[in-house]
């Protein structure tokens, strides 16, 4: 049988790769008359420069990157959109066993309470002498940076003066911990988990406690392709939608394990990437704990691409100095999201909608039924410190951050 | 050492560029550098090992880093370009649309450059060029040498199959060929797969023959 619509999307090798990879193992995407092919890749810089030069026309991408491309801030620089995410949460803050020792003494709780375990940390740098601590993160354009950043400043520390941020590659952040060159990273899964199991590290917090319900991968989308090609990007929704029905349900999360685990996708035991679809962490010294929303594929509108998520990644680049702040600046980022290619594509598969395509993040304090006919909750997706984003205020925002 | 020499001061001999090659393949690096020397550049340095990339990138302090883009260490490399104020700031090598062409031709071969900002494009071309072709020379050789390892590896199984049939059926090594040949062509399969099979069925049947 030929399919109608031939699409390469290329990935990493991580757990949030889970969506793509149903979508093409289960079948989702030949129903849609897609032959996807999936092409991994080791390094987002790679990913970018395949887009660029249409060897990819779509890619499992870190959520921030297809605006820092169309702000320019890279080299070279595809023109992107994003109609999709690929989840919500899948981060973990992992700490060296030294450092966690020394955060629990100053009170850290062990439950991944972000509050809790960053006043720790404060405490513990307050009192240390000679170097400053180093954390890793996987790229400077990722939601891991942004937000170990946020965690770090809520907590009363100057993640440029106070401790020292680098960039790694995921699969060797867990080694240069145990070799000391970092006392703790933010990465995605599997390799907090295997930094727990295999190097005796300890999780310290999480994305689904710093920002809850917060995106961390989205589907990056070469513009020019998307242009050209609006039926198979809206069949390629349609396959990821419903992809994502599947590795939302529990029932299929040994099997979607075992699928990732194959050589060609994630590459690592099956019973290190269920941790993050249950929820059941370990979270050092072989303790295991449930956290609330750690992974979360499909629920409370897990892939709409919200322009609130643009902008306040937008807001992070300004803080950071990435970028400088001007109104069109500002505009680039909100077009970057195209919430109106996910509900058009999506619109023959009555999928309930949020009514908004932009949200005040931080306002929903409870899990909350919205949309006219209820079938879709949102929330909680508050910032730990209790701070709101209100996207129709991006200038507030910034000025306020600026001055804390 | 020639950290800090600032650009202005430098002639345009291609020889003054200092160059940096990042591959973990050390074979491939080093078809690159003497390609680089001949073509005039003595001043190069190759990475092969990752172990502190960044302070060693730092020492090395060059006008042009080339990289395989299969190297996980990218995103790392761009990052202390974007923040450090101890290197000479290296940018992308294709920073306008009319380099779309060599981005593709560089991507397709597998190679990435970065080059420090304000040095002449026209200065460093030559070296993607030089880079690109040698990528695509590496890995055509890669594939012969593949395909060559299989076709020995193919004789081998063929050979034994033809010493069980002859063996086993007293034929004459043209009458074995000729037998699996024809089993092949009837069956629409390769020869070595009926090989492959024949050997593996020989080995269930009989454990204690060498098949």
């Amino acid at each position: 049988m030929t399919s109608t619509h031939q699409i390469t999307a290329g990935f990493l090798p991580l757990l949030d790769s889970a969506i793509l990879v149903a979508a093409k193992e289960k079948g989702f995407a030949q129903a849609q008359e897609i032959e996807l092919a999936l092409v991994r890749e080791r390094s987002w810089a790679t990913i970018r420069d395949r887009l660029a030069v249409s060897h990819f026309d779509v890619a499992h991408i870190l959520a921030p990157m297809p605006i820092a491309c169309n702000l320019g801030l890279t080299a070279p620089a595809p023109r992107m959109i994003v109609p999709m995410a690929l989840g919500l949460g899948g981060n973990a803050v992992t700490v060296s066993a030294g450092l966690w020792s020394e955060m629990a003494e100053c009170g850290a709780s062990p439950d991944l309470d972000a509050r809790s375990s960053g006043l720790a940390l404060k405490q513990v740098i307050d009192r240390r002498k000679g170097d400053r601590l180093r954390f890793g993160v996987v790229h400077p354009y990722s939601g891991h940076n942004y937000e170990l950043r946020y965690w770090l400043s809520a907590s009363g520390i100057d993640p440029d003066r106070q401790v020292e941020i680098g960039i790694l590659p995921p699969p060797d952040m867990a080694d240069a911990l145990t070799a000391g060159l970092i006392d703790g990273y933010c990465a995605g899964e599997p390799w907090n988990t295997l930094g727990v199991l295999n190097n005796g590290a300890h999780l310290a917090t999480a994305k689904a406690a710093i920002w809850k319900s917060s995106p961390e991968k989205v589907l990056g989308v070469n513009s020019r392709w998307a242009d050209g090609h609006p039926k198979a990007l809206a069949a390629l929704l349609q396959a990821l939608y419903k992809a994502s029905l599947w590795c939302a349900n529990a029932a299929n999360h040994l099997e979607l394990a075992d699928l990732l685990a194959r050589p060609a996708y994630v590459n690592r035991p099956a019973e290190d990437l269920l941790p993050a679809l249950t929820g059941l962490l370990h979270t050092g010294g072989g303790e295991i704990r449930n956290v609330k929303d750690f992974f979360v594929p499909n629920a409370k509108a897990a892939t709409f691409p919200w322009k609130s998520h643009a902008l306040w990644f937008y807001t992070q680049m300004v803080r950071w100095g990435h970028i400088e702040h001007t109104a069109q600046h500002q505009q680039i980022a909100n077009d970057t999201y195209r919430p109106d290619i996910y509900r058009n594509a999506l619109r023959t598969l009555n999928v309930a909608m949020p009514a908004a395509s932009s949200k005040v993040e931080g306002a929903l304090r409870t899990e909350t039924p919205v949309g006219s006919s209820g079938a879709l909750t949102l929330g909680p997706d508050g910032f730990f410190d209790g701070n709101l984003f209100d996207p129709d205020d991006v200038d507030g925002y910034i000025a306020a951050q600026s001055r804390s | 050492m020639n950290g800090g020499r600032p650009v202005a001061n430098r002639s345009s001999k291609p020889s003054d560029l200092n160059v940096l090659v990042i591959d973990e393949n050390s074979i491939r690096a080093s078809i690159i550098e003497v390609g680089l020397r001949e073509a005039g550049y003595d001043n190069v340095t190759i990475i092969d090992d990752m172990n502190g990339l960044a302070r060693r990138i730092m020492e090395i302090n060059p006008d042009v880093i080339v990289i395989d883009i299969e190297n996980p260490n990218r995103d790392m490399l761009e990052s202390i370009f974007q923040i450090s104020r101890a290197v000479k700031r290296p940018i992308a090598m294709f920073v306008d649309k009319s380099d779309e062409a060599s981005i593709e031709a560089a991507v397709e071969a597998g190679v990435s450059a970065y080059i420090v900002d304000g040095l002449k494009q026209e200065r460093v071309r030559p070296i993607l060029k030089m880079a690109i072709s040698r990528f695509n020379a590496f890995s055509r050789l890669n594939r012969e040498l593949e395909e060559t390892r299989g076709e020995l590896e193919n004789r081998k199984l063929i050979d034994r199959a033809k010493g069980l049939l002859m063996r086993s059926r007293g034929l004459t090594e043209d009458e074995a060929y000729a037998l699996m040949r024809r089993t092949a062509m009837n069956q629409n399969r390769k020869i070595v797969e009926i090989a492959q099979s024949l050997i593996t069925a020989a080995s269930l049947l009989d454990p204690g023959t060498d098949a």
